[in-house]
């Protein structure tokens, strides 16, 4: 019953609902790729170099022959799976050090948030390309990097939550029926903090995008064969390219854009279906 | 008054913890580095006896915890090292280009401010109407558009395809212009990166001034002058919109660090001679020791401007003292 009112809520939100059926396409692209494009990830076609686009080479060909059509669909999947891969780890450790923070409050609550507040003064990008530069251009790091510098968000939300509802009676009523904090934590804690984790989980995703793009950009992410749309972005970082060809880099550019724009559409249709105190 | 005197002496204690964990994240970074970052502490032009010399009395050979106090003694004394690529101590070498990001900050911050604010009063005031509906779509459109890539795109709309603004640096090369020109050409090339830079903060800064004017416009006070008669005009711009400024002044402190963070990435597109563009230079020419000073200085810059935001929050915020 609640599921069809939050679903009907979520779809009463127009733009939620575009931007949802936006990204489902975009993962599917990057998923069926290979049955989309007639050319390899990295099929070099020597008879045509930065070529314009035409039917043959839907959004023309890059310095090195390779179709960008291709290389975009292969990307989405290298962007679209570090944004969800980073989330997931942002989720596993921000959830759990945020879990222990307001479950067991004092020290050890002091501790975990001094770590965070820490973690939060660094600026993402000035940390992100040191950390980059030390490990290293790669698909893992780039995912480790954003991961580990990310989860400190969601950590507050969830402490922020637990502290609000373990005074509860319910918890207390769990606690004399005999169940160890283990089991408190996971069975009557966690599903309450679940609707703010999963706007935020939405939100990181769309970061994790951006952060990706700007990373690869700057040729600190991911590394050239392989393609990310960070990656095939900062082609337009040559002057030529600027100018003449248009189709290598505005592309990219567009698909980052818009699917960061769908998620933070999503999200948003989210916060608002799944906010109780909203009216049905 | 002593509630929040409290509430500051507690959040000027939990700022020590903070700053020794800048500190450890600092050095376990500078430790990873390769190469040995003690010989970059010294002046380069050293003789080779002398440096091994320093080199013990650095701490080259001591247990890593004695390393780290040496270390910080070191840093806390302002020797942050020598860069490799200007042969200068790191701390000049960021105060050189200091300026130039504060400069633009500013700029970008004025710029955000501006539109942000009445923007998001239009928008909380004709909540639900198409109005409303465009602003939020264009907040929407800001917060999801890469930075860079819409720098790229100004670049080439503005500066290459119709050629009325340079394309990077922050003056003309090979002209020695002074005065009223000077300025002129600085605003020139400045008013790109200023866009940009503004883009992400006006964003976020317009969707919070609506929730929270949306908010105040239904607070018992708004309600109050309304019924006394005053004008619907007059009641959003002196009574809702001076409680809001008192607001958004701490989100804009609050927004200081992401400055810094998408300064990195415009200041890198434009050339712009900054902290942002030093930092990614130093990234790609190895210059670890630059890398690692400017790292300290920005985490550092950022905790204080966080506690400095959360001390006006508390000080703006009146209700505090009833909790």
């Amino acid at each position: 019953m609640l599921k069809h009112v939050i679903l009907a809520r979520f779809l009463k939100n127009k733009l939620a609902a575009i931007g949802f059926c936006l990204l489902i396409i975009f993962v599917l692209a990057a998923i069926f790729a290979p049955f989309l494009s007639g050319y390899g990830r990295d099929t070099i076609d020597l008879m045509n170099i930065e070529s314009q686009p035409s039917l043959r080479h839907l959004f023309g060909t890059d310095e090195l022959g390779r179709d960008v059509f291709t290389r975009l669909l292969y990307g989405g999947r290298i962007s679209l799976g570090i944004a969800v891969s980073a989330t997931v780890l942002q989720l596993l450790i921000g959830v759990t050090l945020g879990c222990i923070s307001g479950f067991y409050g004092g020290w050890i609550d002091n501790a975990i948030m001094r770590i965070v507040d820490t973690i939060m003064c660094f600026p993402f990008f000035v940390i992100a390309i040191t950390v980059a530069a030390l490990a290293g251009p790669s698909v893992w790091n780039v995912i480790l990097i954003i991961g580990l510098l990310q989860w400190t968000g969601v950590a507050r939300i969830v402490r922020a939550e637990i502290l609000s509802i373990k005074q509860s009676e319910f918890i207390e009523a769990a606690r004399a029926m005999g169940l160890n904090s283990f089991e408190i934590i996971i069975n009557h804690l966690l599903p309450n903090t679940l609707s703010p984790v999963i706007v935020n989980a939405t939100l990181a995703v769309a970061q994790g995008i951006l952060m990706e793009a700007g990373l690869s950009f700057l040729g600190l992410g991911v590394k050239q064969p392989e393609p990310s749309w960070g990656n095939i972005l900062s082609a337009a970082q040559s002057m030529r390219v600027l100018q003449y060809e248009w189709w290598l880099w505005i592309p990219a550019g567009v698909l980052v854009f818009l699917s960061v724009l769908s998620i933070n559409f999503v999200g948003d249709g989210l916060r608002d279906a799944l906010d109780p105190k909203m009216n049905v | 008054m002593i509630v929040l005197q409290k509430y500051v002496f507690r959040r000027l204690i939990q700022t020590i913890p903070v700053l020794i964990g800048i500190s450890i994240i600092v050095f376990i970074l500078v430790k990873l580095q390769p190469g040995d970052p003690f010989s970059s502490m010294m002046d380069p032009n050293l003789s080779q006896e002398m440096k091994e010399k320093m080199l013990e009395q650095l701490g080259y050979n001591d247990p890593i915890l004695i390393q780290y106090f040496k270390w910080l003694m070191q840093a806390l004394q302002g020797n942050l090292g020598y860069s490799i690529q200007f042969k200068q101590p790191v701390l000049n070498v960021i105060g050189s280009r200091l300026g130039n990001t504060v400069i633009l900050s500013i700029c970008s911050m004025i710029l955000s401010i501006l539109i942000a604010i009445p923007c998001g009063v239009i928008s909380a005031t004709k909540q639900f109407t198409k109005t409303d509906y465009i602003v939020t779509v264009f907040a929407f459109i800001g917060l999801s558009i890469p930075s860079f890539f819409f720098g790229m795109i100004l670049i080439k709309v503005f500066s290459v395809n119709l050629g009325w603004l340079p394309i990077s640096g922050m003056v003309t090369t090979g002209v020695n212009l002074t005065g009223l020109s000077f300025v002129i050409d600085v605003a020139k090339h400045m008013l790109l990166p200023m866009i940009v830079l503004a883009l992400m903060n006006t964003a976020s800064l317009m969707r919070y001034t609506r929730s929270d004017m949306i908010e105040i416009l239904k607070t018992d006070y708004i309600r109050t002058a309304r019924s006394k008669g005053v004008r619907k005009r007059n009641v959003i711009y002196q009574h809702a919109l001076k409680n809001e400024l008192l607001t958004l002044i701490t989100v804009v402190t609050m927004q200081i660090p992401s400055l810094l963070s998408g300064a990195l990435l415009t200041e890198t597109i434009f050339v712009w001679p900054g902290i942002g563009r030093l930092n990614y230079n130093a990234v790609i020419s190895r210059d670890y020791p630059l890398i690692m000073g400017i790292v300290m200085m920005v985490a550092i810059i950022s905790l204080f401007t966080n506690l400095l935001a959360d001390i006006l929050y508390a000080a703006v915020d009146k209700r505090i003292e009833f909790d």
